[in-house]
C-alpha cells in the first residue's frame, strides 16, 4: 500500500505542485493588477475570484454541465498533441486544423440542415475531421519530404486556415444578411443527453480517449508510434519507415483537433461568424503536457483546463477580474512543471517525471535535414 | 495540345505580373523593408541564439511581451517624462525611456528561457513554447485590465525624411528613399544586421560563438565558459526580439493589440533557416517574405490593369492575408533540405564532473 502511494505520489506531486503555484501567483497577480490600477490593496479580491472561479465552474449541476461540455474540445484537441508527442512530432497546429474541422462541419451541416438528423449529423460529423486530417497532413508530408520542422509550418498553417475561414464566412458561406455569419447548421447540431446543453460529444469524447490508449498501447500502429517518437534510428533500425510514420501521426493528429472543432461548433456554436475563434489548439498543448501524454493524463488536465474556462466567466462578473487571468494560470501551471528538475531536486520527490522522452525528438530533428 | 493552348494565357499573366512588379517596385520597396523589421528582427534574434546552440521558439512570446512593454511604459511616462517630440525621429523622452522598458523587457524573458533552457535543462522546444503561451496569457490579462481606462500611449517614432537631393536622384533614388525614408528601428536593424554578420564571422568573439554552437565540448576545453556565453548570446537576442516587438507598436503602429506579433516571431525563425543562420541571409531571407506582404498591399490599393487585375481582383480579399504565410511554408519546404544547423544546435550542455 505504501509503495502505491509513494508511486501515486511520484505521478501527481509535480501537477499538484504546478496548480497550487498558479493559484499562488495568480492571487498576487490580481492583487498587484488591482493596485496598480485603482491604487488600493484589497487582499480579499483574490479570495473572492478564485471562490467565484470555483462556484463558476463546479457549483451546481447546470454549470457542471457546462464544465463538461467546455472540456469536450479540450479533450479532443489534447488527444491531439498529445498524440503527435508520442509520436516525437509538435502539433502547434491543433488551432488551425481545430478551425478546419469546424468549418468543415459547418460546410456540410448547413447543406444538410434539413437532411434527418441521422444523416446530417455523421455527415457534418466526418467532414470535420476530414478537414482537420487534411490540415494535420500537410505538415507532415512537408516533414518526411523535405524536413521543414512542424513548428513552423503548422504555425503558418493556423494563419492560413484563419484567412480561409475568413473568406469562406463572408463569400460562399455567408448566409445572405448584413453580417459575415454563415446559417443554422439545423439538423446536423450534436443532440442534447443531459440538462440544457449536454451534447452527445460527453459520450464520444471520452470515447476517443479509450481509443488514443488502445491505439498506442494495444495496436502495433501505436508501437511504431511510440518508437518513432522515443528513438527515429532504433524505427528506423527495426524496418519501419519513419516518413510514414510522420505522416500517419500528423494526420490521425488533425483528425483530433478536427473533430474538436466539429464538436464545438455543432455542440456549441451551431454556425460560424468570421469572428470565429477559440484558443482550444493553444490550450490543447498545455493540456498535453500537463498530462504528460498519457490518456488519463490528459483527461484530467482537460476538466481542469475546462472548468477553469467555464468559471473565469463567473469571475469576471462577480469580482471584476478579467477571465483572461486563465491565461496567466496556465502560464504559471506549465512554467513550474518545465523548471521540475528543480523542484524534485528542492522537495525530494523520488521517481518524479515531469516531461516525457519524446520531446527530445522533438528539438533533435529541428531545422535538420530531411527525414530518411 | 488543349493544355498547351491553356497555359498561354498564363504565361501572358506571369509576364503582366512581372511587369507590374518592375513598375511599383520603387514605391513598395520601403513598405517591404518596413514589414521586413519585425520579422528580421526575430530572424537575427534566432541566428544570436542558435548559433551558441540555443533554440529559441520563445522569440514570438519575447516580442509580443516586448510590444506590451514600449506600449504600456509609453501610457505611465507620457505624463512624468513628457511626450514633445524632438527634431530627431520625434523621439519624446517618454518614448525613448518606453523603448529602454520594452527592451529590458525583452531581456528579462530571454533571461527566463537562458535558465530554463541552459541551468534547468529542460527541452528547449517545450520552453520557448511555454514562454509564448505565458506571454500571450499574462499580456491577454494585462491588456484587459488597462483596457478599462482606455488610455493613451506615449505616440510612435517618426521617419527620417531623407533630402530631396539623394531620393531624386535618376535610378538610385528609390533606393535612398527605401533605406532613409524609415524609422530609427528600421534603420537600428539596417546597422546591426552589417555589424552582427562581421562580429560573427571576423571577430574572436564571433569565433567563439560558433565554436560553442557546433561543439561546445571542445570550446570548454580551450577555455570558453559555455554556459556563460549561452547566457549573454540569449540575453543578446532578447534584446534584438525587444527591438522587433517595440517596432510593432511603438514605429509601425503607436498602439497595442492582443496577438499583434501575429506569428512574425515564426516567421523570423523560418527566415532564419532560409537564410542558413548568418545574420545578412537571414535578413534577405526576412525581405523575401515580407515582399509578399508588400507586393498583397499593393495589389489592394493599386491593382494592375488588364486580365492580370481582372485575375487577381476575383481572388477573395482574404487571400491576400493568407500569402505570407504560404510563401513562408512554400520556401520553407524548398530550401531546409540543403540548410544546416549548428552541430550543437537545441542540446543542453552539462559541464564535466571535476575531478
Amino acid at each position: 500500500m505504501n509503495a502505491r502511494l509513494q508511486q501515486a505520489w511520484a505521478v501527481l506531486a509535480l501537477p499538484l505542485i504546478a496548480i497550487v503555484m498558479s493559484v499562488v501567483v495568480g492571487s498576487i497577480v490580481i492583487i498587484a493588477s488591482e493596485w496598480l490600477v485603482t491604487g488600493e490593496l484589497s487582499p480579499g479580491l483574490a479570495v473572492d475570484a478564485f471562490s467565484a472561479l470555483v462556484v463558476g465552474a463546479v457549483g451546481n449541476p447546470r454549470v457542471i454541465v457546462n464544465t463538461l461540455v467546455t472540456t469536450m474540445p479540450l479533450l479532443l484537441g489534447g488527444l491531439s498533441v498529445g498524440l503527435a508527442f508520442k509520436g516525437g512530432l509538435f502539433n502547434i497546429g491543433a488551432q488551425g486544423q481545430f478551425l478546419m474541422g469546424a468549418l468543415g462541419s459547418v460546410i456540410v451541416g448547413v447543406q444538410l440542415r434539413e437532411a434527418p438528423a441521422i444523416v446530417a449529423l455523421p455527415a457534418a460529423l466526418a467532414a470535420g475531421m476530414l478537414f482537420g486530417l487534411a490540415w494535420g497532413f500537410i505538415p507532415g508530408f512537408l516533414k518526411a519530404v523535405s524536413g521543414a520542422h512542424e513548428v513552423v509550418t503548422t504555425i503558418m498553417l493556423n494563419f492560413v486556415a484563419l484567412a480561409v475561414l475568413a473568406a469562406a464566412v463572408n463569400g460562399p458561406l455567408n448566409a445572405g444578411g448584413t453580417s459575415p455569419i454563415t446559417a443554422d447548421v439545423g439538423n446536423a447540431a450534436l443532440p442534447i443527453i443531459i440538462g440544457r446543453n449536454g451534447t452527445i460529444a460527453l459520450i464520444y469524447a471520452p470515447l476517443m480517449v479509450l481509443a488514443y490508449g488502445f491505439l498506442l498501447f494495444r495496436t502495433t500502429r501505436g508501437f511504431e508510434i511510440r518508437v518513432a517518437g522515443s528513438s527515429p534510428d532504433a524505427a528506423r533500425y527495426a524496418g519501419m519507415s519513419p516518413r510514414r510514420l510522420i505522416i500517419w501521426t500528423m494526420s490521425a493528429a488533425g483528425l483530433l483537433a478536427g473533430l474538436a472543432g466539429a464538436t464545438d461548433l455543432l455542440g456549441s456554436t451551431h454556425q460560424m461568424a468570421s469572428s470565429y475563434g477559440t484558443t482550444v489548439g493553444f490550450d490543447a498543448i498545455a493540456i498535453a503536457l500537463l498530462g504528460r501524454t498519457s490518456p488519463i493524463g490528459i483527461l484530467l488536465s482537460a476538466l481542469l483546463f475546462g472548468a477553469l474556462r467555464t468559471g473565469s466567466a463567473q469571475m469576471q462578473i462577480s469580482a471584476g477580474v478579467p477571465a483572461e487571468l486563465v491565461g496567466v494560470l496556465q502560464a504559471t501551471i506549465l512554467f513550474f512543471l518545465i523548471a521540475s528538475p528543480v523542484i524534485v531536486k528542492r522537495f525530494g520527490i523520488r521517481g518524479a517525471k515531469s516531461g516525457f522522452e519524446e520531446a527530445a525528438t522533438i528539438t533533435g530533428t529541428y531545422g535538420s535535414e530531411a527525414v530518411r | 495540345m488543349d493544355q498547351f493552348l491553356y497555359s498561354i494565357p498564363i504565361i501572358g499573366l506571369v509576364f503582366e505580373f512581372i511587369g507590374y512588379l518592375i513598375a511599383v517596385l520603387p514605391d513598395i520597396s520601403p513598405i517591404i523593408l518596413r514589414a521586413a523589421t519585425p520579422i528580421a528582427f526575430a530572424a537575427l534574434c534566432g541566428v544570436m541564439c542558435e548559433r551558441a546552440g540555443v533554440v529559441n521558439i520563445g522569440i514570438e512570446g519575447t516580442m509580443l511581451v516586448a510590444a506590451f512593454v514600449g506600449w504600456t511604459a509609453g501610457v505611465y511616462l507620457a505624463p512624468v517624462l513628457g511626450t514633445d517630440p524632438s527634431p530627431f525621429f520625434g523621439a519624446s523622452p517618454a518614448l525613448v525611456g518606453a523603448l529602454a522598458l520594452a527592451l529590458l523587457a525583452g531581456v528579462l524573458v530571454s533571461v527566463v528561457h537562458a535558465w530554463l533552457s541552459v541551468s534547468v535543462r529542460a527541452d528547449q522546444i517545450i520552453s520557448g513554447t511555454i514562454i509564448n503561451i505565458a506571454a500571450f496569457g499574462v499580456t491577454g490579462y494585462l491588456i484587459a485590465l488597462l483596457a478599462q481606462s482606455s488610455p493613451t500611449g506615449a505616440g510612435q517614432f517618426k521617419q527620417f525624411t531623407p533630402p530631396d537631393v539623394l531620393t531624386s536622384l535618376p535610378l538610385v533614388g528609390w533606393i535612398f528613399d527605401t533605406i532613409l525614408n524609415q524609422g530609427p528601428l528600421t534603420i537600428t536593424l539596417l546597422i546591426v544586421v552589417v555589424l552582427f554578420q562581421i562580429w560573427l564571422f571576423r571577430t574572436r568573439w564571433g569565433l567563439r560563438v560558433r565554436a560553442v554552437g557546433e561543439h561546445p565540448r571542445a570550446a570548454e576545453t580551450v577555455g570558453i565558459d559555455v554556459i556563460r556565453l549561452r547566457y549573454r548570446n540569449v540575453m543578446l537576442g532578447g534584446i534584438l526580439a525587444g527591438l522587433g516587438g517595440a517596432y510593432l507598436s511603438m514605429e509601425g503602429t503607436a498602439q497595442f493589440q492582443q496577438e499583434m506579433t501575429a506569428g512574425r516571431g515564426f516567421i523570423g525563425l523560418a527566415a532564419m533557416i532560409v537564410g542558413r543562420w548568418t545574420p545578412l541571409g537571414a535578413f534577405g531571407a526576412a525581405l523575401l517574405f515580407a515582399s509578399a506582404t508588400g507586393i498583397s498591399q499593393s495589389i489592394l490599393i493599386a491593382p494592375p490593369p488588364g486580365q492580370l487585375g481582372d485575375v487577381l481582383h476575383s481572388l477573395p480579399p482574404q487571400f491576400f492575408d493568407a500569402v505570407p504565410y504560404l510563401v513562408t511554408i512554400i520556401i520553407l519546404a524548398g530550401v531546409v533540405g540543403r540548410s544546416i544547423p549548428p552541430a550543437a544546435d537545441g542540446q543542453p550542455y552539462e559541464r564535466e564532473a571535476a575531478h
